[in-house]
């Protein structure tokens, strides 16, 4: 499905890595470690199409994706460093404007289960600047629950904040996405056990 | 079950109405703004009749222009520090969409209050009723401009540090003309002549605006992620 050729980033004058390649299949998962400003979020960046590799393509189902613009937007979840929660609205309204972004109606009722499985249902009306940091990546992360037809994921720490409930509760999402056949990237400094097809590994910064 | 491109944009415009109605200070501070200043200067200038009315649409125009371009600064700010721009810009929706119902919305909140109220103020410079109806034709017209092309400049200075400073020396050369056509066509107005070649202008210029400016916005916003 998602296939790296000779990968090359750049952030200013420092170049994060090179000569990068991977490919994923379905139900497959890679997971990209390294240290602290190795590369990882910038990774995940480019394969999200947020920004331009220095080198090499990026391609999904054969086409390069900065071709198929909104066509592969319409294909991926991410959900980036920042939780993209406004503090003004409640976590329901937070929910229902990722979703509305991501092309896709919801229902009340949809909304108020994926909330629940978050463990947000007493929150959900709350405004989200009444929510602590670990609450809000909930928010955030609420709507991998509505995403079961969405082939790729892709997560930046998705586990920082999080307790061990929330924590078991996104990894299930993650076991059933892959089971489904859908494909995951994901960056993490916890070791999490996942259950999938096939997992490699990446590790930058060596 | 899929968005169309209108829908879209009908989202687009209500989260953001939403989010002012959530945060009424910042949309009333300019409005505040606008007002107090066009009060004071009948205060400062003196009850001369004459010398208001031909300052008057100067005024108007000058004041609902420094108003707008006081709110201009949150088009994109806090989408980009929350990280809600991001899912803008990987967003099954057009970017230019999303851009165009973010500048509708910004002008719903800016750019048409400070239209209706105008006339009212207008009323403290003596200027006869043709003149308003004209102010109230020219605002209608030009402040979509002062959106659009604060649209640019607000997403060409996102994430600078002092981007404030930068966003006025961007933006205030481009909205010289707006103001004058602007301004202009009231002055005509009030002198017995025809606002029409001004306010021709002024539609140009909105015309211009609407093609260019979203493509640029969308332009600088991947820049700015990039």
């Amino acid at each position: 499905m998602l296939q790296a050729n000779d990968l090359a980033c750049e952030r200013g004058d420092l170049r994060l890595f090179s000569g990068l390649e991977f490919a994923l299949g379905e139900g497959e998962l890679l997971l990209v470690r390294g240290p602290n400003g190795s590369g990882k979020t910038s990774l995940l960046r480019l394969v999200a199409g947020l920004s331009r590799p220095a080198a090499g393509a990026i391609r999904w189902r054969g086409e390069d994706i900065r071709a198929l613009g909104e066509g592969y937007a319409r294909e991926l979840l991410f959900v980036g460093h920042s939780n993209a929660v406004k503090e003004e609205f409640s976590a329901d309204e937070n929910l229902a404007v990722t979703l509305e972004f991501a092309g896709r109606r919801s229902s009340a009722a949809q909304r108020a289960e994926a909330l629940a499985r978050m463990g947000l249902a007493a929150r959900a009306r709350l405004p989200a600047r009444y929510l602590s940091q670990g609450q809000k990546r909930r928010v955030a992360l609420a709507r991998l629950c509505l995403a079961a037809d969405v082939p790729l994921w892709i997560l930046d720490e998705p586990f920082a904040a999080l307790d061990v409930r929330a924590l078991e509760t996104v990894i299930g999402l993650v076991d059933g996405h892959l089971a489904r056949g859908g494909a995951a990237i994901l960056t993490t400094h916890q070791e999490v056990a996942i259950a999938a097809r096939a997992q490699f590994a990446i590790a930058l910064g060596d | 079950m899929n968005y169309g491109v209108l829908d879209g944009l009908q989202s687009v415009i209500a989260r953001d109405l939403r989010l002012s109605m959530r945060r009424r200070g910042d949309v009333l501070n300019h409005l505040v703004f606008f007002v107090i200043v066009v009060t004071l200067f009948p205060l400062g200038v003196g009850a001369e009749p004459n010398l208001l009315r031909a300052m008057a649409p100067g005024i108007l125009w000058v004041a609902a222009l420094l108003a707008a371009m006081l709110s201009l600064q949150r088009l994109f700010a806090a989408d980009y520090a929350d990280g809600t721009l991001e899912q803008m810009l990987i967003s099954a929706h057009p970017l230019g969409v999303i851009v165009v119902g973010k500048m509708v919305a910004h002008w719903m909140v800016s750019g048409l209050p400070l239209t209706l109220l105008a006339p009212v103020l207008g009323l403290q410079f003596d200027l006869p009723q043709q003149a308003l109806v004209t102010l109230v034709l020219s605002l209608l017209i030009g402040t979509p401009v002062l959106s659009l092309i604060g649209g640019v400049g607000a997403a060409l200075t996102l994430g600078v540090r002092g981007g404030g400073v930068l966003l006025a020396l961007l933006v205030l050369p481009l909205f010289v003309p707006v103001l004058i056509f602007g301004a202009g066509a009231v002055a005509e107005v009030a002198g017995g002549m025809s606002a029409a070649p001004h306010l021709s202008l002024l539609g140009a210029l909105l015309a211009i605006s609407c093609v260019v400016a979203p493509w640029a916005t969308c332009a600088a916003l991947r820049v700015a992620y990039d």
